[in-house]
């Protein structure tokens, strides 16, 4: 007899244990399918979340609230010697006129030096600057009376979109009783408006939150965008071609090969190195320009691009290269009139969402001098420019409450540009993909 | 302006060579282009390239040689007093001939000429500002603050470099339209029913297409020498062992001068420690989720849910780091400010935690969209052969498709921590920056980057260790990161290979 017929069937092999072993088993596989939609769940979440906390930080900021005053351009307050060129103009004392209009509307008395002060706070000090340009625009204005609309404070604007505690006793308040009261009288004449924020969109530079504005930062990042483009679609298209269809297999092509995949690696900060030191101290480009940030973040885009190009190439299926090399196509040919045509939307795809995370790029731009306040609109890609990123990093950095509204509007901008720009290339792809 | 002049004309140019020369190929024979050695437009491209290659590699070179020679001979023209100065301060006075000669850029050459001549003492200059014609020159006059005889050097120089640069804005466009009719008169001539464009026009685009991939390699070039450089200078100030094994970091922004710097200390360690512990808590994060995210969607999950979840996943990681830097500072830091307060061990909205966790969910996407593609790609067979042995689809999973996919995950992994120790925004905005050894994660700390970026930007002297050693941190950080990158490259590429 063999040693098996001996054994004693042991223990856990009893129907019952085996059973329990089962469940146990299958909890186990339960469990685990469970850890991972948790998983994918908790980072849906934090998506939801941060997108949550964005759009609900920033809606205040879309609507801006605007005051109509009646203003008088005396002319012992505009121009003393009643000329009427630019110049002059320019150089008036609007503080004096956007006060009076006040002043004259609520029926202030001249020796209540407080409710002056308060009655100053309403307005932002952009008030004084439209006043200003309304006169410039039409200087036969001078000496008659205007209705010019203007922005409110940034205390005034927070607490009429309610993001003011009214419960505060008033010493505490930001806007006291008496603003409260003009503020009603504003309201019931129809001369306080909530409208759409456009100062958002094509203001520039300031201190105040409620007058700055991501003109200089659109400008720059589309400046930016067209040269990334321009420069990044030819020459990753041209390394493609290069790579995947003439280059010989050895050692260059190898290091060449390496050195893509490496670079689109690298951190961003490296390549802000890069253009500090080639860029500007080397070819003395001008500093804070969108030409130096479109440079470098070509050179930041441009390996994923390559990258993506090639593999549409790889999609091409040789059958078509072969059939054109048949009928008498060079290389060339063959290339330019089958393999590129076929592989335009991979390639549309691959360069659109480089494009995009290039546009999203901030740290690179901090390098080469892009954070500077920029208050004039920049006519050439020469000129000193911020870009939407880094206008975001630099308006988190604002110690006054009102920029954090803005800097999530801002947000909202950004994110809404490069989703948009994804899907774009989501459809491209959907609309002309071919599986061969 | 100028050059997009250039440029424009340039173009028109090369439009009128593709005409011309596929007109004249078509007219040697008569019209019958079979009789032509290539199809017409090969001709016309060959005189295309004759027209525009060689006029755009003027205006290239030009354009970057320019700016060196105006330079090399403003500095040389310099009194020899100037020219012992340090390089600082002959910046300094090169920055101020620079804007000096641009309020001088409206003067025309001969008035030019003459205030070279009169700038040999300060009679002759108030003398010339007297003229008309220097009306302007006069306004603007005390904003160049050259009020003795030693300082008329400036005007003499801004001056003469202006001047230069009125020739040189008539000699570009000249040079540039003599290379190009040149150019296009050659490539005409040359047009001839048996001549082999096709063959000359392919051989050019593929040297164009050649030199476009070097781009790659200079781009690195670049990158290496740039960082090179400035950290060679950087070391033979500060000793490589203080910089390496310095426990630290006190670069002594305030006292900037000779004397500061000598007390300044430049220790990495408290650098790369702050890096690497923000790292290990967004791995710490992103490790678990990613993985698991990976596993469920590429063996649980429904096409149709796969096909919802994983782009969904991936916005996390299209969304500018900028964006969850803010978020990190109005959401997350307060956050974790409170428990640390609650905690008693931490009170800072910005800290290692609230940076670690952000950069984690950034970077869940990166191990997930890799690791899935790894598991994908661990062949059928395996997953049979255990389900044909009884095990369970979770058995499977953590008893042979992850061992057989490791290497994959692990290349994976640290593709996605190099990421994170490159990182900038995050830990700009969330971590702090406050140079410690600490294991209190409720505590503010720094990273290479955040260094980084603190060193270069703002007022910039780039002689100062203070300035250079952002460029040694950086190429600290491009090496670490680069070995990384190689050593995850070949670890998937090993992988890959394993299974096909």
């Amino acid at each position: 007899m063999s040693e098996r017929g001996t054994l004693k069937r042991p223990d856990w092999f009893t129907p019952k244990l085996e059973a329990r072993r089962t469940r146990r088993r299958y909890r186990a596989e339960r469990r685990f399918k469970l850890y991972g939609l948790a998983a994918i769940g908790i980072g849906l979440a934090f998506l939801a979340l941060l997108f949550y906390k964005i759009g609900s930080t920033a809606y205040p900021a879309f609507t801006e609230n605007v005051l109509e005053l009646e203003v008088t351009y005396d002319k012992d307050v505009v121009s003393p010697d009643g000329s009427t060129d630019l110049e002059t103009l320019r150089n008036g004392d609007y503080a004096t006129v956007v006060q009076n209009a006040l002043k004259r509307y609520i029926q202030l008395p001249e020796d209540d030096a407080d409710g002056q002060r308060l009655l100053g706070a309403l307005l932002s000090s952009d008030a004084d600057a439209r006043v200003r340009a309304e006169l410039m625009r039409d200087p036969s204005l001078l000496g008659k009376t205007h209705k010019v609309w203007v922005l409110a404070s940034g205390d005034v604007d927070s607490h009429l979109k309610g993001l003011f505690d009214a419960a505060v006793p008033e010493a505490d308040r930001r806007v006291k009783d008496r603003q409260l009261a003009w503020l009603q009288k504003f309201r019931a004449d129809g001369r306080l408006e909530t409208r759409f924020a456009w100062t958002l969109f094509f203001g520039t530079s300031s201190a105040e939150p409620q007058t700055a504005g991501l003109g200089v930062a659109l400008l720059g990042s589309l400046y930016m965008m067209i040269l990334i483009f321009l420069l990044c679609v030819p020459l990753g298209v041209a390394t493609a071609v290069y790579l995947e269809e003439f280059a010989p297999k050895n050692r260059w092509t190898d290091l060449i090969e390496v050195n893509i995949n490496n670079l689109a690696a690298v951190p961003s900060i490296v390549f802000g190195i890069l253009g500090l030191a080639v860029f500007l101290n080397f070819f003395d480009l001008p500093r804070s320009s969108a030409l130096v940030g479109g440079l470098v973040l070509t050179l930041l885009a441009l390996p994923t691009v390559i990258i993506a190009t090639r593999a549409a190439f790889k999609a091409v299926p040789p059958s078509i290269r072969q059939a054109a090399l048949g009928i008498g196509a060079s290389k060339m040919q063959m290339i330019g009139h089958h393999v590129l045509p076929l592989a335009v939307p991979g390639i549309m795809t691959g360069t659109i969402i480089a494009l995009a995370h290039a546009i999203g790029e901030t740290a690179p731009l901090l390098m080469i001098g892009m954070v500077a306040q920029v208050f004039n609109i920049p006519a050439t890609p020469l000129d000193p420019a911020t870009a939407l990123p880094v206008q975001i990093y630099m308006w988190s950095g604002e110690q006054e409450r009102g920029f954090v509204p803005r800097t999530s509007a801002a947000i909202v901008v950004l994110l809404a540009f490069l989703i948009t720009m994804n899907a774009i290339a989501i459809y491209l792809r959907k609309k002309f993909e071919r599986r061969w | 302006m100028q050059t997009t002049v250039i440029l424009a004309a340039i173009l028109l140019l090369t439009l009128i060579s593709f005409t011309v020369g596929r007109r004249r190929a078509l007219a040697t024979v008569g019209g019958v282009s079979a009789k032509l050695h290539s199809r017409p437009g090969h001709y016309g491209w060959y005189v295309v390239l004759w027209a525009a290659v060689p006029a755009f590699a003027i205006l290239v070179l030009w354009m970057l040689i320019q700016p060196v020679i105006l330079n090399s001979t403003m500095s040389s023209g310099l009194p020899p007093a100037v020219r012992e100065l340090s390089s600082n301060e002959q910046s300094l006075v090169h920055n101020r001939i620079r804007s000096i000669a641009q309020e001088l850029s409206p003067l025309g050459i001969g008035q030019l000429r003459q205030t070279i001549a009169a700038s040999s003492s300060l009679e002759g200059v108030q003398a010339l500002l007297g003229q008309p014609g220097f009306e302007t020159l006069k306004a603007r006059w005390p904003v160049f603050q050259i009020s003795n005889a030693d300082n008329l050097y400036l005007l003499r120089a801004a001056a003469e470099r202006t001047l230069q640069q009125k020739y040189a804005g008539y000699g570009m466009p000249v040079a540039v339209l003599l290379f190009a009719v040149a150019g296009f008169l050659y490539g005409r001539k040359r047009i001839a029913p048996e001549f082999r464009a096709r063959n000359k026009v392919e051989g050019a685009v593929r040297i164009i297409l050649m030199l476009s991939s070097t781009v790659a390699i200079l781009t690195t070039v670049g990158i290496v020498l740039s960082v090179l450089f400035e950290s060679i200078k950087f070391f033979s100030i500060i000793s490589p062992a203080d910089f390496f094994f310095g426990t630290t970091w006190d670069p002594r922004f305030t006292a900037v001068g000779r004397e500061g710097s000598e007390a300044a200390q430049f220790g990495l360690l408290p650098l790369l420690w702050g890096t690497l512990f923000i790292t290990a808590i967004a791995m710490a994060i992103a490790l678990p989720i990613g993985l698991l995210s990976a596993i469920y969607l590429s063996e649980y999950a429904s096409p149709h849910f796969r096909a919802v979840a994983k782009p969904l996943l991936e916005i996390l990681a299209g969304i500018p780091t900028v964006v969850y830097g803010f978020f990190a500072l109005i959401t997350i830091g307060p956050f974790i400010r409170d428990i640390g307060e609650w905690l008693g061990i931490g009170s800072d909205a910005r800290s290692a935690l609230s940076a670690g966790i952000c950069m984690g969910i950034m970077i869940i996407p990166f191990i997930s969209s890799l690791s899935d593609d790894m598991l994908s790609a661990v062949p059928q067979s395996l997953r049979q052969g255990s389900y044909g042995l009884g095990a369970t689809k979770s058995e499977t999973i953590k008893r042979v498709l992850l061992r057989a996919a490791l290497p994959g995950i692990v290349g994976s992994v640290l593709l996605a921590v190099s990421r994170a120790i490159g990182e900038t925004m995050i830990v700009v905005m969330a971590a702090g920056g406050v140079a410690r050894l600490t294991l209190n994660p409720f505590e503010a700390v720094t990273t290479i980057t955040v260094t980084i970026k603190n060193q270069l930007t703002g007022d910039l002297e780039f002689t100062s260790p203070q300035t250079m050693v952002a460029f040694a941190l950086g190429l600290t950080l491009f090496v670490i990161t680069l070995a990384l990158n190689i050593l995850a490259l070949q670890v998937v590429r090993k992988y890959r290979e394993q299974y096909e």
